[in-house]
């Protein structure tokens, strides 16, 4: 005979703690209670993002506790020129028998921004599971159809060189605008936004880098590497590269984002991406390359600039900063448009390479401009057609 | 993913990177470490394409279980001391990890190194799925436990209460100060290398063992991510090591992280796992038990020693210390008995100890009732309101102590309590190495050397001064823990949920006001303070008053 061991176990024991189970005070409160919703029922998006962050303005009574060599700790509202209301009052001094109290909740109008997209970790994954599953079975059923082999090639050194190249621009501006922005919000709301913009960027410059490999594999001659080149020497991608570079060098976030999101990107990246290679490709004999620049499109288009124009439309709408902050995002297109225009210009011997042309790109820079244009007032703010086409 | 071999796609994604040739991207944070520019290989080696399924199926799995946890009424097996608990935990937690996303960009300029740069921004993505991903358990046990008091008030409750501030500082270490000290030593360094162990492994063990799979579940899942940024600590620490100059500043980094880690993670994991659980098998591991597993030997023995031969100085003397304060100096049981005192500022219930618990305590910690029994029989004797006051007031021969200016935990192993006059103001510290840190280490000179780069330990760091003075059902209304009723409290020293049973406001406004020690402490003569100090350091265990001197 054998004798084993009994196993030693946890036993489980029931406990009748499930909701309802009894009534006392608090037993039906299941909602957050430290936060006002946009609507009238707090959203899942509201409930896994709002105060994450803490401001000392209405909670932190303690304030923050490790700062900065000069003293400065948390997320300084002074690392951007705009301001949202109750910017200018004080952190509430807290002292010896001060109590802990703040102003009320919200304290600021920076924490009523909610991004539209509700971008949290399931929403995030799902959609760009979602984006790189399809990418790689256009991909592969491109490949498995011999699609490559309708390319001429004129259009194969067209995508290895240009397409090719702005998976630089992607990979800049993903890591040194957005990801470094999502450390200077002062809302988790604004940082998450953030931090998932830069996730699409960095994605799509993947995005573009796999295909560039894929079609390595797949065309004989096409250089793979010659995206490095362009980058680097092209005549025509040195004003592009150049803008994208001065994205990286704001220091003012909010700057950041906006040149970025309001400005380079309708009028370089869709330019690029909508007005020559979406054109040019299905005539060159290529349904592939549009699928995957089309991707970034869409984030751009759906998402990023979606919660780009709620986060400015509050600021440009703000009860006690509207004019302060119309002030300095109009100096902020002051600046950066000549800059993205001069760009936008140095791209145009691109039009010309394909065998089979895209549209003018007069034509599509106007379209660039007419877009843009719609933005920049949607935002409240000004532009005007002497500005575009200075 | 398509044919391509992960490693051609990552040999591929290496492409991406490149030098600036017309602007150099802003620099926002400073760090005294020098980095020399170098190839380098991405330690994370992770291509996108894979990156985004892989993390959906993750979570496919954890709201799978979600959904099965709801549907098998996993709340009816949950016991009630350890989601109790969960109230301070979940209310820490999502911060420190949305600030280790906001780290990453700590790193950029100050590590030139680009190839690391893929790694760091997939950390960042990690960090925010992490801070969602326990907010979303926070609100399924707000809405599924019994008592959603404390969970409905998370984080405005963490964010007043003293015990969160304690929390923030694993949160704030990692986004502020010099950049390197911050976002890799504190961060990768020592925190997630070491204490996420006992964070998300030990932890999770034991909320199985209390009926709670949907821990588990989660905090697995992130600890899957967090093996790939112990990879990204570890790239920019050698790179560090490589230049001689940063030696100094590494062995000044690694003591003040290793020391305050032990003093807020130990604090707290120690307190869940030993005093949130109702499981009392004898061969179940104590908290200690896994300390030294996880900690001493896993991290300390084979990841901090071998690091030894490049150069790095590892502070072995506060590591034996920690292990000297957990095993013979009681700091877990101290802790958690002075939450308990003070379960009145808090916001959420702790229950009594039984029999059942003492004897488990005993067992594991020899030595355990001499020391706690008395006290913990007290607290349960006191716990239903019946005409006296709370535990904190009555007498029971424990001292209220003082708060460690450094690390917020009090000053609990009465021997080692510390006084000192830094900047102004006499402040205690719980033990020489937070003295340390606060006067030596957080200053802009260190050993004669320069530091501008170093951060500042800044706010209101003694809770009580906020309220010395005030009544006590004052004080609870203005942090905000109280429930629908308008007076009853949400915390409670008892897990009974008749509503005769439960403390309120009304109960607190008899109470003596609250008395803040260093407001008490600087009002004293220097004379009267060293006494106070020569006294103070002779209490204890266990909070007791020093021995009268013959």
């Amino acid at each position: 005979m054998t004798s084993t061991l009994e196993r030693s176990l946890p036993k489980p024991t029931f406990t009748d703690a499930e909701a309802g189970a009894k009534e006392f005070p608090d037993s039906n409160a299941r909602t957050f209670n430290y936060y006002t919703p946009q609507k009238r029922k707090p959203s899942h998006y509201e409930d896994v993002t709002v105060e994450v962050q803490p401001d000392p303005r209405h909670y932190l009574s303690q304030g923050w506790l490790y700062g900065f060599s000069d003293g400065r700790g948390g997320y300084p509202l002074e690392w951007t020129a705009l301001k949202a209301w109750g910017s200018d009052r004080p952190v509430p001094v807290r002292g010896p028998g001060s109590g802990g109290k703040g102003y009320d909740w919200p304290a600021l109008g920076w924490h009523e921004f909610r991004d539209p997209n509700e971008e949290w970790e399931l929403s995030l994954y799902r959609y760009n599971s979602n984006v790189v599953r399809q990418l790689t079975q256009n991909v592969e059923a491109a490949r498995q159809s011999k699609a490559f082999e309708q390319w001429n090639r004129n259009w194969i050194n067209f995508v290895e060189r240009h397409v090719g190249a702005w998976m630089h621009v992607d990979h800049g501006l993903g890591l040194y605008v957005f990801a470094n922005a999502n450390r200077r919000a002062p809302t988790n709301m604004h940082n998450n936004a953030i931090s998932v913009n830069s996730m699409h960027r960095i994605r799509s410059a993947q995005d573009l880098a796999l295909y560039n490999l894929t079609l390595s594999e797949e065309i004989a001659d096409f250089d793979g590497s010659a995206h490095l080149a362009t980058w680097s020497d092209d005549p025509a991608w040195q004003g592009v590269r150049r803008t994208a570079e001065a994205l990286t060098a704001i220091d003012d976030w909010c700057e950041a984002i906006f040149a970025t999101n309001v400005i380079f990107e309708p009028l370089i990246g869709e330019l690029f991406r909508s007005h020559l290679i979406q054109q040019a490709a299905p005539g060159n004999g290529d349904f592939v390359t549009p699928t995957v620049v089309g991707a970034e499109e869409y984030d751009f288009a759906e998402r990023d600039l979606r919660y780009t124009k709620a986060m400015f439309e509050l600021l440009t709408a703000d009860r006690e900063f509207a004019d302060h902050n119309k002030s300095i995002l109009q100096s902020w297109l002051a600046d950066w448009v000549p800059r993205c225009l001069l760009a936008a210009r140095t791209f145009q011997p691109l039009w010309s390479q394909p065998d089979a042309k895209p549209p003018r790109f007069e034509d599509g820079l106007d379209r660039a401009k007419t877009r843009f244009s719609r933005i920049v007032s949607d935002l409240g703010l000004t532009i005007t057609a002497e500005e575009l086409n200075k | 993913m398509s044919r391509q071999s992960m490693a051609k796609a990552h040999q591929k994604i290496q492409e991406l990177s490149w030098e600036p040739m017309y602007h150099q991207p802003v620099s926002q944070y400073g760090t005294d470490y020098t980095f020399q520019k170098a190839k380098k290989k991405d330690p994370l080696k992770q291509v996108l394409r894979s990156y985004f399924p892989m993390q959906e199926e993750k979570d496919h799995r954890v709201y799978g279980a979600s959904d099965g946890a709801i549907r098998g009424n996993m709340f009816r097996q949950v016991q009630e001391r350890w989601l109790e608990w969960q109230k301070l935990f979940l209310s820490i937690i999502p911060l420190p990890e949305i600030s280790a996303a906001r780290a990453m960009p700590l790193l950029f300029r100050n590590v030139p190194n680009p190839e690391l740069h893929n790694g760091q921004a997939i950390q960042m993505i990690d960090e925010v799925r992490h801070s969602t991903i326990q907010q979303n358990l926070k609100r399924l046990y707000m809405q599924n436990y019994i008592d959603p008091a404390g969970f409905n008030s998370s984080l405005r409750d963490f964010q007043n209460d003293y015990c969160g501030t304690i929390g923030r500082q694993f949160a704030e270490g990692f986004i502020t100060g010099d950049a390197i000290t911050a976002a890799s030593i504190y961060l990768t360094i020592v925190a997630e290398t070491a204490f996420t162990n006992t964070l998300f492994v030990a932890m999770p063990a034991e909320a199985a063992a209390n009926g709670d799979y949907l821990l588990p579940t989660v905090f697995h899942s992130v600890q899957s991510d967090e093996s790939r940024h112990i990879s990204n600590g570890y790239a920019t620490l050698l790179m560090a090591l490589s230049d001689e100059n940063n030696h100094q500043l590494l062995e000044r980094d690694l003591r003040y992280a290793w020391w305050n880690n032990h003093r807020v993670v130990d604090a707290a994991i120690g307190t869940f796992i030993e005093y949130g659980t109702k499981d009392r098998r004898k061969d179940r591991e104590s908290y200690a038990e896994m300390w030294r597993r996880w900690i001493y030997d896993d991290y300390y023995r084979s990841y901090l020693v071998p690091l030894e031969k490049y150069g790095l100085v590892i502070p072995h003397d506060l590591i034996e210390e920690a292990w000297n304060q957990i095993w013979n100096k009681g700091y877990v049981h101290e802790v958690a008995q002075f939450f308990a005192t003070g379960w009145l500022a808090n916001y959420w219930r702790i229950d009594p100890m039984t029999d059942k618990d003492f004897e488990w305590f005993e067992y594991k910690y020899p030595g355990w009732y001499d020391r706690y029994g008395k006290w913990w029989e007290n607290y349960n004797r006191l716990s239903v309101a019946n005409g006296h006051n709370p535990i904190v007031f009555e007498d029971v021969d424990y001292q209220y102590p003082h708060r460690c200016w450094t690390c917020m935990v009090p000053c609990l192993v009465r021997e080692d309590m510390v006084m000192d006059e830094v900047d102004g103001q006499v402040r205690t510290y719980c033990h020489e190495a937070c003295r340390w840190t606060d006067k030596v280490a957080f200053r802009p000179t260190y050993q004669g050397r320069e530091t501008p780069n170093m951060g500042q330990l800044i706010g209101s760091r003694e809770w009580e001064t906020l309220y010395h003075g005030w009544n006590w059902a004052d004080v609870v209304s203005d942090m905000g823990f109280v429930r629908d009723d308008g007076n009853t409290l949400v915390a409670q020293p008892h897990l009974n949920l008749d509503p005769k049973k439960m403390w309120t406001l009304d109960h607190l406004r008899r109470c003596p006001p609250l008395a803040s020690p260093n407001v008490l402490l600087n009002e004293m003569t220097p004379e009267e303070r060293t006494a106070f100090h020569s006294n103070y350091v002779r209490g204890g265990p266990a909070g007791r008053y020093a021995p009268a001197e013959v």
